[in-house]
Order: C-alpha cells, then sequence, then structure tokens
C-alpha cells in the first residue's frame, strides 16, 4: 500500500509534466483492488437480480399453477371452464357440484376500485393543484409528509376502522341494512388511495415549468384560468398516472376489503346501490387460501383468480409507467 | 478478523444445538395428520406432550378425507378427522389390514346468535337454512319486526362454517347475498352493531351484547353440545390402527383429553370437552 501511494505521488509530481503511466493500476499491480473491484459489482448485480427474478418468478408460478383449472384434458371442457369462469356469477367452490363463476368477484373489484377513484380522484386532484399552485410554500412542506403518513397505516387498521366505526354509523345515519357494503369499501379504499393521487398529480403540475404558467398570466389569464385551461391540460399525462397508481393501490388492496366489502358473491342490484355488500377477488383468494387442500380444483381456481388479477395490475402498472415517462420529458422542457 | 472469529463460534454453537436437539428427536415419534378443525386441538396436545415427554410430534392439516387416507397407507400414526369415517373408507382400511378406531376427544357446536333487540327468541332448523339460502329475507316472516335479514357467514375455509353448513344446510348452497367474515370476534361484532343481523360463532363467544336462539326448542350450552342435542354440534375424532398399546405413546396421546390439561386446551381452542363436571 505505501509503495502504491508513493508511486501515485511520483504520479502527480510528473502530471505537470504529462503522465509517465497510466493513473489505472493493471490487475497485476492492484490484484486485491481488480477483485474487489469486480467481486463488488458481481455482488450488486446478484442483489438487482433477485427482485427482477422474484417478478418473473411469481409470473411463472401463477401461471404454471392456473394451467390446470383450464386444461381438464379436452378442448371443449377447457373452453366450458374459461366461458363459466368468466361469465357465470356463483361461486361455490366447495359445494358437491362446485362452480368456479368468478363474474361476481371481478365486476366486484371493479366496483370498489370505481366507487373508490368516483370519491378519491376529484379529492386528490384538488389538493393537487392546491399544494402545487396556491398554498404558501411553508404550509406545503407539512402538508405533504402528513398526507404520506396516511400511506404508512396498515390497511388492517384501516379495516378495524371499517368494521368497528365506520359500518354501525352507516347503519344508524343512512339506514343500510348492513354498514359493512360496497360503500363502505370505496371510502376507505379512497382514503387509502388519496396520498398516492395527490402527491403524484402534485409532481406532475409542479413539473409544469414556471416559464408556461407566466405565458398564461402574461396574456391576461386569470389564476383560475391558468390552471384549468394551461397546467392541467400540459399535466395530464401525470394526472393520469397518478389515478392509475391510485387505481392499483385500491385494486389490489386485499385486508380492507375482505373485512369492510361484506364479501357476499353478487352483483348488485339495481347497479348502482351501493348499500349492497359484495365480494372482490383479492378477499376470496385471501378467505379461501389458507384452507384450500394443494392441488385440488378449488388451489388451481383460486390461482386463475390471482392471474386474472396480475394481468390487471400488470396492464395499469404498464400504462402509468409510459404516462409518467411522459412527465419525465415534460420536466426537460419537450413537448 | 475479530468479526471472522465470532461468526465462526455462533456457527459452531448453532450446530452443536441442533445436533443435540436432533439426538433428543430421535427417541420417540408420533405422527398426525388430517382435519383442519382438530388440527388446533392436535398441535396444542402436541406442544403440551413435547414439553413434557420429549418426544418428537409431527402434526399435518390436510383435511378429514387426506388424514384417514395416510392413516390406511401408514404414513401417519393418528388420523384427525371431524366427521365419522365413510363406509368406503372403512373398506379400504380393512382391505388394507388397518383397523380404524375412533377416539371421541370434543365436541364441536356452533350457535345461532342475533341483534338482543331482536324479539324472536326460537327458530327451527329448517328456518335458519331458509334464512343462509336466501328463502326468507325479512324477520317479519319469522313474527320478528319489519326488518331485512342480513345474514352472515363465517369464510369456506373455516371449521366453524364446515359444521353450520353440513348440520344446518345439509351442505345446499348459501345465497349469494349471504356475508362472509373471517373470524369468531368479528362475526360477533357485526351482529353486536347490526339490528338485522344474524351469524354463527363458537360458544365461547356467547354474551350479553349478542342472544343465542333456540334452535329446535333447545339453547346452545354446554350440557346441550356435549349431549349432541343442539343441532349444530358434533364429534370430532382421532382415528388410529386398532386401539394403541396400553402406555404407548399413541394411547397416552389419545387419552390426553381426559386430563386437567387437556380439557383446558379443548376449551382454549373453542371446543366443548366431553366431561360434565
Amino acid at each position: 500500500m505505501a509503495e502504491n501511494a508513493a508511486q501515485t505521488s511520483v504520479g502527480q509530481k510528473k502530471a505537470a509534466v504529462g503522465f509517465s503511466r497510466s493513473l489505472l493500476l493493471t490487475p497485476s499491480e492492484d490484484l486485491v483492488g481488480f477483485l474487489s473491484g469486480h467481486l463488488g459489482r458481481a455482488i450488486l448485480f446478484c442483489i438487482t437480480a433477485t427482485s427482477v427474478a422474484a417478478v418473473l418468478l411469481i409470473f411463472y408460478f401463477v401461471i404454471r399453477e392456473s394451467i390446470p383449472f383450464f386444461y381438464t384434458g379436452t378442448a371443449a371442457s377447457g373452453i366450458a371452464r374459461v366461458k363459466e369462469f368468466f361469465l357465470d356469477t356463483g361461486w361455490y367452490p366447495s359445494a358437491t357440484v362446485p362452480r368456479y363463476g368468478a363474474l361476481a368477484l371481478i365486476v366486484g373489484s371493479l366496483y370498489v376500485t370505481i366507487g373508490a377513484l368516483v370519491i378519491a380522484v376529484p379529492l386528490g386532484l384538488l389538493a393537487g393543484v392546491y399544494l402545487s399552485d396556491i398554498a404558501p410554500f411553508s404550509l406545503r412542506q407539512i402538508c405533504k409528509p402528513v398526507i404520506e403518513i396516511l400511506a404508512a397505516i396498515p390497511s388492517v387498521a384501516y379495516g378495524f376502522f371499517a368494521v368497528m366505526v365506520l359500518a354501525p354509523w352507516l347503519q344508524t345515519h343512512l339506514g343500510f341494512s348492513t354498514g359493512t357494503n360496497a360503500m363502505n369499501a370505496s371510502l376507505i379504499l379512497a382514503v387509502m388511495a388519496l396520498p398516492t393521487i395527490i402527491s403524484v398529480s402534485e409532481d406532475a403540475m409542479s413539473a409544469i415549468g414556471r416559464e408556461i404558467r407566466e405565458a398564461s398570466y402574461g396574456l391576461g389569464a386569470t389564476r383560475a384560468e391558468t390552471m384549468i385551461k394551461v397546467v392541467l391540460p400540459a399535466a395530464h399525462s401525470g394526472i393520469l398516472a397518478a389515478v392509475l397508481l391510485g387505481m392499483m393501490r385500491a385494486i389490489g388492496e386485499t385486508m380492507v376489503v375482505w373485512m369492510a366489502s361484506g364479501n357476499a358473491s353478487r352483483i348488485p342490484s339495481p347497479w348502482w346501490d351501493v348499500s349492497q355488500s359484495i365480494r372482490t377477488m383479492t378477499a376470496t383468494i385471501a378467505g379461501d387460501m389458507g384452507e384450500t387442500p394443494k392441488n385440488s380444483e378449488h388451489y388451481y381456481a383460486l390461482f386463475t383468480v390471482g392471474l386474472t388479477l396480475l394481468v390487471f395490475t400488470f396492464s395499469l402498472n404498464l400504462i402509468s409507467e409510459y404516462l409518467l415517462s411522459q412527465i419525465m420529458r415534460n420536466k426537460r422542457g419537450g413537448k | 478478523m475479530k468479526k471472522i472469529l465470532i461468526l465462526a463460534m455462533f456457527v459452531v454453537v448453532a450446530v452443536g444445538l441442533m445436533s443435540v436437539a436432533g439426538a433428543a428427536e430421535e427417541k420417540k415419534a408420533l405422527q398426525l395428520d388430517g382435519s383442519t378443525t382438530v388440527g388446533p386441538v392436535g398441535d396444542a396436545f402436541a406442544e403440551a406432550f413435547i414439553k413434557e415427554k420429549g418426544c418428537s410430534i409431527t402434526v399435518k392439516k390436510t383435511g378429514s378425507g387426506d388424514g384417514v387416507a395416510a392413516l390406511i397407507d401408514g404414513r401417519c400414526d393418528i388420523a384427525m378427522s371431524s366427521r365419522y369415517l365413510k363406509p368406503e373408507e372403512y373398506k379400504r382400511a380393512v382391505d388394507a389390514n388397518v383397523f380404524p378406531v375412533a377416539h371421541v376427544i370434543a365436541m364441536d357446536g356452533v350457535c345461532v346468535i342475533v341483534h338482543p333487540s331482536n324479539p324472536v327468541k326460537e327458530l327451527t332448523g329448517a328456518q335458519v337454512a331458509d334464512i343462509y339460502m336466501g328463502k326468507i329475507k325479512n324477520w317479519k316472516e319469522l313474527g320478528g319486526s319489519d326488518m331485512p335479514i342480513v345474514a352472515i357467514s363465517r369464510d369456506t375455509s373455516s371449521g366453524t362454517y364446515e359444521v353450520f353448513h353440513e348440520k344446518v344446510l345439509k351442505k345446499q348452497n348459501m345465497d349469494a347475498a349471504v356475508e362472509y367474515v373471517n373470524a369468531n370476534p368479528q362475526a360477533h361484532a357485526r351482529v353486536k352493531s347490526t339490528a338485522g343481523a344474524i351469524a354463527y360463532v363458537g360458544l365461547g363467544f356467547l354474551d350479553s351484547n349478542v342472544k343465542a336462539l333456540k334452535i329446535d326448542g333447545i339453547m346452545p350450552t354446554r350440557q346441550t353440545i356435549a349431549q349432541g342435542a343442539y343441532l349444530v354440534s358434533r364429534p370430532l375424532f382421532l382415528f388410529t390402527n386398532g386401539y394403541p398399546k396400553l402406555g404407548s405413546l399413541t394411547h397416552a396421546f389419545c387419552i390426553f383429553y381426559l386430563t386437567e390439561e387437556g380439557q383446558s386446551i379443548v376449551e382454549a381452542k373453542g371446543f366443548v370437552s366431553l366431561t360434565s363436571y
């Protein structure tokens, strides 16, 4: 080591008149450094690759375990299974003649998700607008972390609140016969999706540069006009991404819907009756998986539900990734 | 260097401990397999046994049918089951020179509960089945006030659901409007706060916040469940190949429910012990 240091200092002295030798040591001169450099690089690569491999493995296992549900021998029976799964509303996996109709579950998942978005998107966007354009800097510095704490509350705590507080409240104040229903689940999911929607949309709107706003004011637009006609349209891709991320939070949530939605596997009729209980795909997997014998038909059916869910969230994720890359372009002054 | 040394010492100690534990395990071993309902009792019995006798007991919970199959194939010493053997299982066992003997270790019973304000005091088993199959939708059809019935069930993977589904609904499908909750306390909480609710919970969850209904004229109590008089009750079994050799580990396990500790375990797991004192 001391020798190396001496050599380097010699090298530095000569630097003014040009290097007599390469600044990088060759592997033979610094074997330990060479090896530890490469080894470190390899270890870091492995660590990074683990999470990528995890995603691929999850896809592999979920698909592998759901194939036997459809592949039951003949093509006709396979098609009948697909039809039953997507078109039948009867989910009776433990009946003597089991039925695996997941339509009510798929509709249930979409129902609470859309219900949550109807509540959370307007609130989230308005809060985002306020934080990015209206709130004084010091208030914003306080609000943002507090809103982000909302995302850190464990979902079982939300679920507990839904069952113990919100459900009786809905029953006594709105006269619902049951308090654990689509509305309860949507309300709680909306609160859970809010932090994501607020912070991503706020980022998107802040990313729209000051010069665009000033140009708008310069043309005589008011603050409201600037906000609605200039900033929101310019930030639309980021806002869409915020909505999609909020949607993913809502559709993938399990504990809350399992506790708050009532889990009755049917499609509400009439469709707008939010006081009826419904059941989602996530709640079905969580509720049934515990005691389902491995490699039974029911087990494969649950994996098929999981695969459906995975396809949903994966496509949402792809779309939001694309939209988020659009914000990055805006930030660099493109568009 | 120091760190490496400490790490090495750790490994040596850990390996040492494991080999000691391994040596102790080889003395005696017992394999249990079967019902997920009886499983928790089996687990707790095994834990008490391991502490007391230092033997090794493995408890697998694969379902009653699989447990019996494992007994027939000789893959386990004791099969746990929440039902008696089916005739074809018995035939298969005898063909394989296995002679199953049943040991009833506890009774499993669930009570039908409603909100305390509900004037209905008594239902028949058929009426409860009709409620859960969606044929009766309002309490006024049962002599109560004009209020929609909110039927609440346990999740389909629970043993509580299983006994209710078997004894009350006779294995017919529940209506799609029935709500599901994933634990006894939650069913209790929902009934406590919902005027029109009906649900079923383990005997241990009865209190003044909910009202237990008489079914077919019989109130759910420890006695009526232990005697099998209450509709929603069933025995829980251990099956062995022949009556176990007296004094053997299997024998001790199968009569463990008679001890004070065994009975308190049975009660703690939400079942009814067979003794009445």
